[in-house]
């Protein structure tokens, strides 16, 4: 019965917390299990993890919409300016950083908490082309069209999956993201797959973007949206440009190859939704 | 008496929790946004208590209350119609988020926000009679006005966000006030309070 006891008390649990820390947005835990660590945000209402590493091959992205947030380099491949919103372990603007090391990154982050846990756990590392700003996005974008800033590539990544920063998701928002978007630019946003505001978000963007591709995957609960400001290059494009790009992504895991595929511009929502505008967003209430 | 006591305390905290959606796409929606919110609401308020309390020494009078609900409507228009011209150039000259929503707070919703502060000790003046009362009274106006916000911040978070665009909450919020003050000046027509008597005590 001891015995028992002891062995159950020194099964290796879950995994172990080596950070936690409550910031002024979220609990952050930071968890290892074998070479694999994790950052949890609010760990007590089950939320999912919001980014794993793997401390023996820090390269390889774990997260499957982590990797899908490189299928704009399919539209644009040589990205020299790259904006990403949201932080989170920063996995996404450090592989970036590797692929490009000569592009300007441009990192927002609202949570000062989150920038001191990636470079605390994550290895992440600013560098003279890669900088965090600890900003709302919002901020950051609007001020950024006023000085006419663009980028080649901008990642919205922002969304917890605890609370929605409603003023991220409307009408208004995505202009402002349009206006710091080269002409050969590309958009990609990591949104909701589920819930009401799944209708909502994707009639916002069609109406501000017109067409754009819906990436799923059936390893990953997200949807990505991928776009631009012309007209989307037709599939064969896609496809050649993932044979191009393939191996230059593989020490990441990304399996660019089987993207084109699951990019789709069909229309699979309720068209008749509301648009999310500055006057009305309310996404936290539509989250069900 | 008591039920515009409720669509006082209702207005503020509609109108405070539409701020953060209001100033959002300006200052974001950090801490710091609800941070300058919450404090100018709270230093109007304090400054419409003293006023209201001063305001009713001379000759309280139902007009005089009215007076305050439709100015503080009136001084909520421009939330509804010049917002972005406001906070436009306040965005433009403050590089800070944390001034700039503050600046933004004090310029949109101080004024309305102390004209709707000066209604619970002027509410107080008119409804007590007999100093013995006058604790009584100041009870029942406070639970009736914080009830009402109570209300207000909790349909304005759960349902009127989903169901209406923010302009049309505070064009609703607006009504309510108008609707109040018509109340106020039709019960004082009928008591022949209008500006001449309070309550029975002829001036």
């Amino acid at each position: 019965m001891l015995g028992l006891l002891l062995l159950a008390l020194a099964a290796p649990a879950a995994g172990e917390v080596i950070h936690q820390e409550r910031s002024l947005y979220r609990d952050i835990t930071v968890e290892q299990n074998g070479p694999r660590r994790c950052l949890i945000f609010n760990v007590h209402r089950g939320d999912r993890n919001q980014t794993c590493i793997d401390l023996n091959e820090p390269e390889r992205l774990v997260f499957s919409y982590t990797r899908m947030s490189f299928a704009g380099l399919l539209l644009n491949s040589e990205p020299e300016s790259i904006l990403v919103a949201g932080l989170g372990g920063g996995s996404i603007p450090m592989t970036f950083s590797d692929l490009f090391p000569d592009a300007r990154i441009d990192v927002i982050e609202i949570d000062p908490a989150v920038v001191s846990v990636a470079k605390d756990f994550f290895l992440f590392e600013e560098t003279a082309n890669m900088r965090v700003y600890v900003n709302d996005a919002r901020v950051f974008i609007k001020r950024a069209g006023l000085e006419g800033r663009k980028y080649d590539y901008i990642v919205l990544d922002a969304f917890t999956g605890d609370y929605i920063p409603e003023h991220l998701l409307t009408r208004e928002f995505l202009e402002e993201v349009r206006q710091i978007l080269n002409p050969e630019g590309v958009l990609v946003a990591n949104t909701f797959s589920t819930s009401r505001l799944y209708d909502h978000e994707s009639v916002t963007y069609q109406r501000v973007w017109n067409e754009f591709y819906n990436f799923k995957l059936p390893t990953s609960g997200n949807r990505i949206i991928i776009t631009r400001i012309g007209a989307l290059p037709p599939r064969g494009d896609l496809t050649g440009a993932a044979r191009r790009l393939a191996e230059r992504v593989e020490k990441y895991d990304i399996p660019l190859l089987e993207y084109p595929a699951r990019m789709s511009t069909r229309v699979d929502w309720d068209m008749s939704r509301r648009i999310l505008t500055d006057q009305y967003s309310p996404g936290n209430l539509l989250r069900d | 008496m008591a039920s515009v006591a409720f669509v006082s305390g209702f207005c503020i905290m509609t109108v405070e929790m539409l701020g953060a959606r209001i100033m959002a796409p300006y200052f974001g929606g950090s801490v710091s946004v609800w941070g300058s919110i919450i404090t100018v609401f709270m230093l109007a308020l304090a400054l419409g208590y003293l006023l209201g309390g001063r305001l009713s020494m001379r000759s309280p009078n139902a007009l005089v209350f009215a007076s305050f609900y439709v100015s503080a409507a009136l001084f909520s228009l421009p939330i509804i119609l010049f917002a972005d011209a406001i906070m436009q150039p306040i965005f433009l000259a403050v590089e800070d988020a944390r001034y700039g929503s503050l600046l933004a707070s004090v310029v949109m919703f101080s004024v309305p926000t102390t004209l709707l502060g000066m209604i619970s000790p002027y509410s107080v003046r008119l409804l007590v009679e007999r100093e013995e009362h006058s604790g009584q009274m100041a009870g029942l106006l406070f639970f009736v006005s914080t009830i009402g916000s109570a209300a207000g911040t909790l349909g304005t978070s759960f349902y009127f966000v989903l169901w209406f665009e923010v302009n049309r909450i505070l064009w609703g919020a607006v009504t309510a006030l108008l609707i109040a003050a018509a109340i106020i000046l039709l019960a004082g027509y009928m008591r022949g309070s209008l500006g001449l008597r309070v309550r029975g005590h002829e001036i």
